[in-house]
């Protein structure tokens, strides 16, 4: 005797949270009856294995009707089909949009697009997220990426407005609409150590101190771009390694100010110019989408590695930014102390956090 | 006379795309009402369009605005092309015409249609003026209100419970007119969905005029079915019981209802009007102003012509005393003044003669033949003889037969539809009775004349009369019809429980006495009347209450077993014994009944759900000979279900049910009998002996072996149930000491059937009439398997309890989380050669998975209860079984329950208390009985006055107050019915000037609209529960009953996720709009809800499916008790002078 149907609709939505879990992960219904045969379940609540195929299928199907209103999170509490209490909402919709970071980490700086879509399969392969979760967290980016990106103001806050997800989830999901829009390059493989996190921090000091909205909320721009008028201004900065006299005076500063103070002073007495004409390069080159892609490999090749090679310790490196940054001030001559500041500010913040092993 | 309807359209959200090219939708709402349409303005390019449309007002009479529903259309605008539907909301307007309900319907409407589902929302005020005033109000019968809740109301108080009323409309569906061949599949449901509506509130209407008629003002355990009858038509017919509502609090609009019509019964030449003095002073507390405060002065004529009908089931009984009292004047009274009832009725059974198409079935006898009780009946109209006809004399006797007579003429039917009623309501319980009939559908030719159906329902009606009164009952309580179609054959079911039931809920007296009060006041008739009472009743109280030797003490908690049939002329044959509890009536050893257990009832141990299931294999037939051979299997199918309910239930170690259901459906080659009820072991009734199995070749040995083997294992189940159910009842009777000793004769029986459970087989057979119940002959390997079913059913895992009644005995400590749910399941029976076993056994194992998986699903719910479960069975098509189950789980607190659990009877008494205290509110009100000594009534003083009014004897009353006020009330009793010959031959009728005060009016109000406002900030919850109460929640408010009718299909079933796919959104669309109609009309819970019909149908190859659901239930506003609690003095004080109101001044 087989039942071709058979459903259970509660007044208040029934979630299973395992259940849930197995449907994000992209397990058929099948699979997913297995895994929660394996959990021991069956034993524990001594039914049936057809109980339990039957349960997974209500669940599942559940799960594919709340799934359109999971598209638009606030649709999910204005909707009138399913009586669910807010925890749960919440509890859906943070599931729901919770990535894996090891699938964010590849797809980082990528383009949202078919294209990267198909890619997926080796994505899958190499991360080790079933193909299918992996569809569905892409789309989520997608989602998250094509609904903010035209609109104004603070990213995360417009994600978690939109998405109602957890301030820090909205974050992450902020790191990655500002990488898949400014297509930073991420994948090279000595940039391989960095992890998702490291990205995800980065962008937000980038975020933080150079959009618009850091300096004005009522800013014209989204926060995903970087100002153009603000990248155009780096260029200004280009004095610092270009004027010799310049270049000479910001060594003599930062050096005796390092003096004993640090355990690598002749390695940085060294390599100072090089370093200071990476670190000023790097924003200097903003202004052109190809060498934005760049911005981490320069960061990480001309600065991370040589310091790292030097045997710098991260205490090392802080002191150094931190008189760095601070000595144009003393510098005769040099009008840009501010925008010096500001780009200083996230240029630190991400080469703290990069530098590790 | 005309009300003003008036529509606002404020809004709509997420609706579909309709325009692909611009991924928008421009659009605009049509709002029809009758034949009056108005349109609001194109909303351009938006999902979400902002309308906010000035108010659309339709002019219209009330028979409109009863019948018709306000009909929505959400449509886009198309320049070119025909504007698209996008769906569509009916609201029923009805809850807006009784002021007591809902005033304004506002809120946000899924938008659905029938082919997509639900497609965004729309935000709707509607608002209703009535220009009448309410007294030319009362003609229509708008004000009646519809519970579908099948007792009291929380928040009201029956004053009378008038009797059953019934209707039925036809029509012919248009799914089979001409027309559908040519309309699209979604005009064709639209014309479906709106002419079921349209005929709902006809029926509701003409109901209601019934209502009026009967002079209640509400229909209780409102019941409305459809039946789909293909070819031959569309029948909605309703059952109900009319009862007049008092509320309880007085904060509701209805005291201008009262005030209003107060004016004009000063007009009214009452001369039976009470002088204002005795009137305003005392009695007064249950002064009933709202129980005629809506005789309305155009109604004069009716009333005249009918009045009697209030009388016509109460002149049965001499009032007794109210309230847990009623048990201690048991029957006997209650026999000698039923007796004209029975004569007259005996008469007119005889003319119905039973037919044999029908099967009909008497529990606890399987099979009843047509017993002959006229002897009983003779016997009791002797004793009525002797009784008040007798020396009444005069004016009183002719009255009374008038009466009965009249009774009998005009309220054929002593039916409710109501399965818990108050307190002392149920005076003894026969058994169930119940009646089917096969009956062949013909296309229904005039639907303004539906005979023929009405004919056979009536027929059905007599039938059941006719079995309760052979139990010695004059009345059928729990009382439900349903049918079975296929095809043409149409199965028609009746059941109910015979019962015997207490006269004062059924004239115009309400337990609080009010009733004696009034009549009281009226110096005149009361001296005649002490007179005749004391003569008449007060020697037969006298003597039942010492013949019984009745104390206060003894328990209340079995009077409802004691047997109302006489010992000498069983109808059947039973096995009687002295009752368990109070020793002194005697009582059957199992009892069967349909409805809830009653409050006051003790039980040991905790229930469960048994349910009886059977499949029998029929030829395929047309026609007559189809619906020949159905009526011949159903008489087997009742023995066989019968016999397996018997066997679960001694399986069990219980010894009575209730709430029974037995559902027989009929399909093409099968017949399927389902039977569920909640099994529970009543204290009053013996210890059910266990089962014996006897094997017919005993010389083999290793069929012995396997014969022994097997009675062990039914010994161990039972042990195991026992354990598991917590049955473990008080000492044999027979230690307990200082009650009467049991007549010898009954007693050697009591030692008797308590050896029979160790003795051996064969003296077993000759010592019970009943072997069917004890012993199971296992003569064939068919008797074999059923042996084997009886085992199969699996216990539920620890933690969880099922029942079908409305609370589960022996569980109280409720906690608030409730689940509702509607599981469906649709299964084949793919068998080449199917047999009856094979099928039983297929039926049974989709029962049994069906449960299991509900108990897995609510696991995180433990420990908790799975109550009102209600099974329903369907055949489709060949070999398709569809079973629908809907349920409310609750949890409950386990540590109570333990601390309960060991002191079974006190908790039970517990029960019995908190009950009253905590979720029938009402019940409480009705215990304020003056003569108790609740802390709250002056009400004591007061009737003490009352009966030194009435002229009793001081010396009498001091016997004892109980005493005293019996005879006080039998004085009345025969007072009121002086008073109606006053009455009638005036033709005008009682009335009573409102004492209310006016003010508590806002204030309530402002209460009920607080509470779901306070919910408004996303999606308001609203709770939805099969129960008629919420646990540790007040229902406050009854805003109108929810009757919602809707159809959906598909043509694309594969893309809709296949047939689970699309019933499971369906059902939880009709969920969503059920959920958001209440949350408009201001309510936070649907109580009593019940998915009446569930009807699927699929083409797989054709990638099509239909579905037609109907669900129904109760639109309440309920408060938290915690909350009552916590909020400050505010609405706690407000609650308590209202509650003081109710009780004081109605």
């Amino acid at each position: 005797m087989s039942s071709d149907l058979d459903v259970f609709v509660g007044n208040t939505t029934l979630i299973d949270e395992e259940v849930y879990r197995l449907w994000l992960d992209g397990h058929s219904v099948a699979e997913a009856v297995a895994r929660r045969l394996r959990g021991g379940l069956l034993e524990r609540e001594a039914t049936s294995v057809a109980v339990l195929q039957s349960d997974t299928r209500d669940h599942y199907r559940t799960f594919q009707m709340l799934e359109r209103l999971l598209h638009a999170p606030p649709r999910l509490l204005q909707q009138l089909l399913f009586q669910i209490p807010p925890e749960r909402q919440a509890l859906l919709v943070q599931r729901y949009y919770a990535f894996d970071e090891a699938l964010a980490r590849e797809l980082l700086g990528k383009k949202l697009s078919k294209g990267t879509k198909k890619e997926l399969d080796e994505v899958s392969a190499r991360t080790g997220v079933g193909i299918r979760s992996c569809r569905r967290q892409f789309d989520n980016f997608k989602r998250v990426f094509k609904a903010v990106e035209e609109l104004r103001g603070p990213l995360a806050e417009n994600i978690q407005q939109l998405f109602l997800l957890p301030p820090s989830l909205a974050r992450d999901y902020a790191a990655i609409v500002f990488f898949a829009n400014s297509r930073f390059e991420t994948g090279k493989r000595r940039l391989q150590f960095l992890s998702f996190g490291d990205f995800a921090a980065c962008a937000q000091s980038m975020m933080a101190h150079w959009s618009q909205g850091a300096l004005a909320p009522e800013a014209a721009e989204p926060d995903g771009d970087l100002p153009k008028s603000f990248l155009q201004d780096l260029k200004e900065l280009k004095v610092l390694v270009t004027d010799k006299d310049l270049l000479d005076q910001h060594k003599s500063l930062v050096c005796s100010a390092l003096r004993g103070k640090i355990s690598v002073y002749n390695e940085l007495e060294a390599n100072f110019k090089a370093l200071s004409r990476a670190l000023v390069n790097v924003g200097g080159k903003l202004t052109h989408a190809r060498d934005v892609r760049d911005f981490f490999v320069d960061l990480v090749e001309k600065v991370i590695e040589p310091c790292r090679s030097d045997k710098w310790s991260p205490g090392d490196l802080r002191l150094f930014l931190q008189h760095y940054t601070a000595a144009p001030r003393n510098l005769p001559g040099f009008r840009h102390q501010a925008l010096w500041e500001r780009y200083m500010a996230a240029i630190s913040a991400c080469l703290l956090r990069m530098f590790h092993d | 006379m005309p009300g003003k309807l008036k529509v606002k359209i404020v809004a709509g959200r997420h609706l579909p795309v309709m325009d692909r090219a611009s991924d928008l939708t421009d659009a605009f709402v049509e709002v029809k009402f009758g034949n009056t349409t108005f349109k609001t303005d194109v909303y351009p390019k938006s999902l979400n369009p902002q309308w906010n449309s000035e108010w659309f007002k339709f002019e219209v009479d009330d028979e409109e605005l009863q019948d018709e529903p306000l009909q929505i259309t959400v449509l886009d605008h198309d320049t070119y092309s025909a504007n698209d539907a996008i769906g569509k909301v009916y609201i029923d307007i009805d809850p807006l015409l009784y002021s007591e309900a809902a005033t304004v319907i506002s809120g946000w409407f899924p938008i659905y249609d029938t082919i997509h589902g639900i497609r965004g929302e729309i935000n709707v005020v509607v608002k209703v003026d009535l220009f009448n005033d309410l007294n030319r109000f009362r003609q229509s019968s708008c004000g009646v209100k519809f519970f579908c809740t099948t007792s009291i109301p929380k928040c009201y108080r029956a004053v009378v419970i008038h009797g059953f009323v019934e209707e039925l409309v036809v029509n012919e569906d248009p799914e089979y007119q001409w027309i559908d061949r040519i309309r699209t599949p979604r005009a064709s449901n639209e014309a479906r969905q709106r002419l079921i509506s349209l005929m709902s509130g006809e029926l509701q209407r003409k109901i209601g005029l019934k209502v009026l008629e009967m002079r209640g003002n509400a229909v209780v355990g409102y019941l409305q079915c459809f039946d789909l009858e293909g070819e031959s038509g569309l029948v909605v017919r309703a059952i109900g019981t009319a009862c007049t509502l008092d509320k309880l609090s007085n904060t509701s609009a209805f005291l201008p209802a009262c005030n209003s019509p107060s004016k004009e019964m000063k007009e009214i030449p009452f001369n039976e009007d009470p002088n204002p003095n005795t009137y305003s002073s005392g009695p007064s507390t249950p002064l009933k102003n709202q129980t005629y405060s809506f005789s309305p002065s155009k109604s004069y004529s009716r009333q005249s012509s009918s009045s009697d009908t209030d009388l016509s089931l109460t002149p049965k009984t001499a009032p007794s005393p109210q309230g847990p009292r009623i048990f201690l004047f048991p029957s006997s009274p209650t026999l000698s003044c039923d007796s004209p009832h029975l004569k007259k009725s005996c008469l007119l059974l005889s003319g119905s003669s039973i037919k044999p198409l029908h099967s009909s079935h008497v529990s606890p006898v399987v099979l009843r033949k047509s017993v002959s009780f006229t002897e009983e009946l003779l016997l009791a109209a002797s004793g009525m003889g002797s009784g008040s006809a007798g020396k009444e004399g005069g004016p009183f006797k002719t009255l009374l037969r008038q009466q009965t007579q009249s009774a009998l003429e005009q309220r054929e039917f002593p039916f409710f539809t109501l399965t818990t009623f108050p307190p002392g309501f149920l005076v003894h319980v026969g058994g169930v009775v119940s009646a089917r009939s096969v009956k062949l559908l013909d296309r229904i030719h005039n639907p303004d004349e539906p005979e023929t159906r009405d004919a056979w329902w009536a027929e059905i009606r007599q039938e059941i009369k006719s079995h309760a009164k052979a139990l010695g009952c004059h009345a059928v309580v729990g009382y439900s019809e349903s049918t079975s179609i296929c095809e043409e054959v149409c199965i028609l079911s009746a059941s109910g429980t015979a019962a015997v039931l207490n006269p004062r809920f059924l004239q115009d007296g309400t337990m609080e006495g009010c009733l004696e009060q009034r009549l009281s006041w009226q110096p005149g008739f009361f001296s005649i009347g002490s007179e005749k009472g004391e003569v008449d009743f007060f020697p037969q109280s006298q003597d039942s209450s010492s013949l019984l030797g009745i104390e206060e003490a003894s328990p209340p908690g079995c009077g409802f077993c004691h047997i109302p049939y006489d010992e000498l002329n069983m109808p059947f044959p039973a096995h009687l014994t002295y009752c368990y509890n109070c020793r002194k009536q005697k009582v059957p050893d199992v009892l069967f009944t349909t409805i809830d257990l009653p409050v006051e009832a003790i039980v040991v141990g905790k229930g469960c759900l048994i349910q009886a299931r059977l499949c029998r294999l029929k030829k395929k037939a047309q026609a007559e000979a189809n619906a020949t051979s159905i009526s011949n299997l159903l008489p087997f199918m009742e023995y066989e279900v019968h016999t397996q309910l018997m066997n679960k239930l001694k399986l069990r170690g219980m010894n009575a049910l209730f709430g029974l259901r037995i559902q027989i459906t009929v399909g093409e080659n099968m017949l399927m009998g389902l039977a569920s009820a909640t099994g529970v072991y009543l204290a009053a009734l013996p210890t059910p002996g266990g089962i014996q199995i006897a094997g017919k070749t005993p010389n083999d040995g290793t069929y012995e072996q396997h014969i022994s083997h097997m009675q062990k294992k039914i010994n161990d189940t039972i042990a195991k149930n026992k354990e598991l159910y917590e049955i473990n009842p008080p000492e044999l009777p027979e230690e307990i000491i200082g009650s009467p000793i049991p007549e010898p004769r009954q007693r050697s029986r009591l030692l008797r059937s308590q050896s029979e459970s160790s003795d051996e087989v064969t003296e077993l057979d000759l010592s019970h009439g009943k072997k069917d119940a004890f012993v199971l002959e296992i003569d064939d390997t068919d008797a074999m398997e059923d042996v084997h079913s009886l085992l199969t059913d699996v216990p539920p895992p620890s933690g969880f309890y099922s029942c079908n009644t409305e609370i589960m005995p022996g569980i109280n400590n409720w906690t608030p989380e409730i689940q509702m749910f509607t599981a469906v399941r649709v299964s084949r029976l793919s068998n080449i050669n199917p047999t009856n076993q094979t099928l039983n056994k297929n039926f049974n194992d989709l029962c049994e998975n069906l449960l299991k998986s509900l108990y897995f699903k609510l696991r995180s719910m433990v420990p908790c209860c799975l109550c009102h479960v209600n099974f329903t069975v369907a055949l489709p098509e060949d070999e398709l079984v569809q079973i629908a189950v809907t349920a409310v789980a609750i949890t409950y607190d386990k540590n109570q329950a333990l601390q309960a659990n060991k002191a079974p009877t006190e908790k039970s008494q517990q029960r019995a208390s908190t009950d009253n205290e905590e979720q029938l509110q009402f019940p409480l009100e009705l215990c304020s009985d003056p003569l108790s000594s609740q802390p709250f009534s002056p009400a004591k003083e007061v009737l003490e006055g009352a009966s030194s009014h009435t002229g009793i004897p001081a010396a009498q009353r001091a016997t004892s107050v109980d005493y005293s006020s019996f005879a006080d009330r039998c004085n009345s009793w025969i007072e009121l019915i002086k008073l109606k010959a006053q009455t009638i031959r005036r033709g005008s009728i009682k009335t009573t000037t409102s004492l209310e005060k006016a003010s508590p009016l806002a204030e309530g109000y402002l209460r009920h609209r607080s509470v779901p406002s306070g919910t408004n900030s996303t999606v308001s919850v609203v709770k939805m529960t099969p129960l008629s109460f919420l646990p540790g929640a007040k229902i406050t408010k009854y805003l109108g009953i929810i009757n919602m009718f809707f159809i959906r299909e598909t043509t694309s079933l594969r893309e809709e996720g296949g047939v689970s796919g699309f019933l499971h959104a369906f059902i939880a669309e009709v969920f969503a709009m059920v959920r958001a109609h209440v949350a408009a009309l201001g309510g936070n819970a649907v109580v009593s809800y019940i998915m009446k019909q569930c009807v699927f149908m699929e083409n797989p190859n054709k990638n099509q499916a239909q579905c037609l659901i109907n669900v129904s239930g109760d639109a309440v506003v309920f408060v938290r008790e915690s909350e009552l609690e916590v909020l400050p003095p505010q609405p706690a004080a407000a609650a308590q002078p209202t509650g003081a109101a109710g009780d004081v001044t109605t």
